[in-house]
């Protein structure tokens, strides 16, 4: 969707995407498109998590040892 | 010509900015007498940011560190999908910002506006653009310069492994005390108000929903399963209303400090052994939308009331007498407001996951520098919120029951004859208007911001019919970020308790041994639900003592990391720019010390540990028995905690002074070496490998 704004074209749905790529990441959980292509472009011969597994990875990951965070 | 006329304008407009915000200073500063509008210290700090991002920050990044945007960063050199990610400026602009900005900032200023508006405002300003993003923004750019370290791996690296140890030391035991003043602020919160301890309650069977749903049902979908929560929240507060109206009901859910904070410490062992899934993580997604979503509608809703601040810019209580907390302005302000001017603690974020993620050096400026500025702001919100409040009414809420009494008549009478007037009628309206049974004794910041904010929500929407449930929503939404806080910190601490041990018995290092997991937690949760327990016997409410303490150790860990900075930078051979982090460091170590040796020394009991043991001490060998102790064994109890929070203040001085040792130390040898021995990737990437 496309719209424009005090003349500047503006691209909603790639905007919406960043949007919750930031919430997402808020919560720790980076985006899964971008592992999937890192896992085809440099392992092609892994198999990259499905996206629950790679969800569970990164829940794990940020309560480790070193998710720490301010008051 | 076109870069000359655009120079001018360039010129003009920040000319404008510099004279706006000067204005805006003025106008807070020189008004006596006459309530000031909220609108001129936004304006004024905004203008302060702007210039110092503009100028400052641009220094700092051409000058200090030159930023290098051909230089490759870690989430570029180690991309692997996971934690190594070069992600957009603004995505981890929101991502660094979630992570920094908790309760700290919102506490400290509403505890610091007991000496009026205008001292917090100035450090805030001036700390946050000299010291606090001075700060995240070299440990950021750092640490992306060596491969992503955490700040306790860089510092035995560039400053050896004894200056590492300790400085770990320091980060464990500000740890412990965070974890403690976070839970006594929900416990003075909750007691004795059944609303909030439902509402708070109810976020626990919330979370496991949530987190059952996210396991089972539709996995990975953490947004749509975080709106459903924010809705079940807001629910519960609604809920909670009608638990309290109902005398049986509420009586369930009323309990007095020493049960809540046993409450809490069970919990914190409980949900820290537990699975994250299951209660941790579903409940710091929801606290993370709560926070950016109320921070959001704070500044929309001062902005659309212009209210006016009805604290005096300056009160007597600089002079150390205040019932909040006690000291002079010097060094007291400047530990009591940490968060939102200099947190040592942002140290470890930003030498944490967000230099994993910066897609290039230039960023770091947006990401480091600019997103304490939006912390800084958050704190002048709360600052605004605690001034908009009638004074009385502020000092109602936050002075401990043994300087104002335990009734409204006497509260008023007291803190009317400090000139500030109130009537119990009016406190006792305030306290009905938010549907609680009392406002008195209140510390903590918590329930004082609650009602600035509810006073600023509720002229936006739904007026005094609704100021009850903005009260409970602001109670519950700190209540949640502090819990949050409290299961993930207890979870590090159990950690780095376990590495510690670990180094003598590998064995208690593994994540898979349940009796080192079982007795790592137990003694991170010992270690502050013993503080914990002793703010809420504290008969100056706890706080007093607490608070101080907390505000020594994050402006130590600041302390730390500037030297750290300081040190990089002379190893560089930028010695000629190093006062940017030397001069901070300067002063927060001046700080520290100078608080630490009051905290310890001081004559006065209300200030010093040693003093007011030795009161117990004098009473109890004369047969007397003192407030709040009942028995003989409760006056022993009181000396040992004082013992305890002297041996804890000296610790964090010790610690200071050896990390200020070793940083000249290390800085003269930099100085003293023909070339540039600071050890960053990718050319000294072996060095600092051999040394790990």
């Amino acid at each position: 969707m496309i719209c424009t704004c005090f003349g500047k074209t503006l691209n909603l749905t790639a905007l919406g995407r960043r949007a919750s790529e930031t919430a997402r990441l808020m919560l720790g959980v980076p985006d899964y498109d971008t592992y999937v292509a890192h896992m085809e472009a440099t392992h092609p011969a892994q198999t990259a998590m499905s996206r629950e597994a790679f969800f569970r990875e990164r829940q794990a990951a940020r309560y480790g040892a070193g998710g720490l965070r301010c008051c | 010509m076109a870069a000359q006329r655009r120079n001018v304008s360039q010129g003009l407009i920040w000319g404008g900015v510099a004279v706006l915000g000067t204005a805006s200073l003025a106008t807070l500063a020189l008004s006596r007498g006459e309530s000031v509008n909220a609108i001129w210290l936004v304006v004024a700090a905004l203008c302060t940011y702007a210039i110092a991002y503009r100028f400052y920050s641009l220094f700092l990044a051409t000058r200090v560190v030159r930023l290098d945007s051909t230089r490759p960063t870690p989430a570029v050199r180690r991309h692997d999908g996971l934690d190594y990610v070069a992600t957009n400026q603004f995505v981890l602009f929101g991502h660094h910002f979630a992570a920094i900005a908790g309760a700290g900032p919102l506490v400290g200023p509403v505890l610091a506006a007991q000496m009026g508006y205008l001292p917090g405002t100035l450090w805030l300003l001036v700390g946050v653009v000299f010291a606090g993003a001075v700060q995240d923004f070299l440990m950021l750019v750092f640490s992306v310069r060596r491969d992503a370290r955490s700040l306790g791996d860089m510092i035995r690296a560039e400053m050896g492994n004894f200056a590492g140890t300790v400085a770990s030391v320091g980060i464990l035991s500000i740890m412990i005390i965070l974890l403690a003043v976070l839970g006594l602020i929900v416990v003075k919160a909750l007691a004795h108000s059944p609303w909030g301890t439902f509402t708070v309650f109810a976020t626990i069977p919330i979370a496991v929903l949530m987190g059952l749903y996210s396991r089972f049902v539709r996995p990975h979908q953490v947004l749509e399963m975080s709106v459903a929560g924010v809705a079940l929240l807001l629910g519960a507060i609604w809920l909670g209303g009608a638990v309290a109206a109902n005398p049986v009901t509420a009586s369930w859910f009323t309990f007095s400090a020493q049960d809540l904070a046993l409450l809490l410490i069970s919990y914190g062992f409980l949900a820290s052994v537990l699975p994250v899934w299951l209660v941790l993580a579903p409940r710091d997604y929801l606290s993370t939308f709560l926070k950016i979503g109320t921070i959001c509608a704070l500044a929309l809703g001062i902005v659309v009331t212009a209210p006016a601040l009805h604290m005096p810019a300056i009160t007597k209580f600089v002079d150390g007498t205040g019932p909040v907390f006690a000291g002079k302005l010097f060094p007291f302000l400047f530990i009591t407001i940490a968060c939102g001017a200099v947190s040592g603690f942002h140290a470890l974020v930003a030498s944490g996951t967000t230099p994993k993620m910066l897609e290039n050096e230039s960023q770091a400026r947006l990401i480091g520098y600019g997103a304490m500025l939006v912390e800084s702001f958050v704190a002048i919100m709360a600052l605004v919120a605690a001034s908009v409040l009638q004074p009385g009414a502020y000092f109602a809420m936050n002075a401990p029951a043994a300087v104002v009494g335990d009734t409204v008549q006497q509260a008023a009478a007291v803190i009317s004859g400090w000139g500030f007037a109130i009537t119990p009628e009016a406190l006792t309206q305030l306290a009905h208007q938010v549907g609680e049974t009392t406002v008195l004794g209140r510390a903590g910041g918590a329930p004082t911001l609650a009602v600035g904010m509810a006073t600023i929500f509720s002229n936006v929407l739904g007026g005094d019919r609704l100021m009850a449930f903005w009260y409970h929503f602001a109670i519950l939404f700190e209540a949640m970020f502090i819990l949050t806080t409290i299961d993930a910190g207890t979870r590090v601490a159990r950690f780095m308790i376990q590495d510690f041990v670990g180094a003598a018995l590998p064995a208690f290092r593994s994540n898979r041994n349940w009796t080192a997991n079982i007795v790592a937690t137990g003694a991170a949760v010992g270690g502050w639900g013993f503080f914990l327990i002793q703010g809420v016997h504290d008969p100056l409410g706890g706080i007093n003592s607490l608070w101080p303490l907390f505000g020594i150790a994050n402006q130590m860990l600041a302390a730390i990391a500037l030297t750290f900075c300081t040190v990089v930078l002379f190893k560089l051979k930028r010695g000629r720019v190093a006062w940017v982090a030397g001069i901070p460091t300067v002063w927060l170590a001046i700080c520290t010390l100078t608080a630490g040796a009051e905290k310890i020394f001081s004559d006065i009991p209300a200030i010093g540990f040693l003093s007011h043991a030795a009161k117990y001490r004098a009473a109890a060998a004369a047969g007397q028995i003192l407030a709040p102790a009942k028995t003989m064994a409760d006056m022993r109890q009181v000396i040992a905690n004082d013992n305890v929070d002297t041996a804890m203040a000296g610790l964090f001085m010790a610690v200071v002074v050896v990390m200020l040792a070793a940083g000249i130390h290390a800085a003269w040898r930099a100085a003293s070496h023909p070339s540039v021995s600071a050890r960053e990737v990718p050319d000294d990437m072996h060095l600092l490998r051999q040394n790990a």
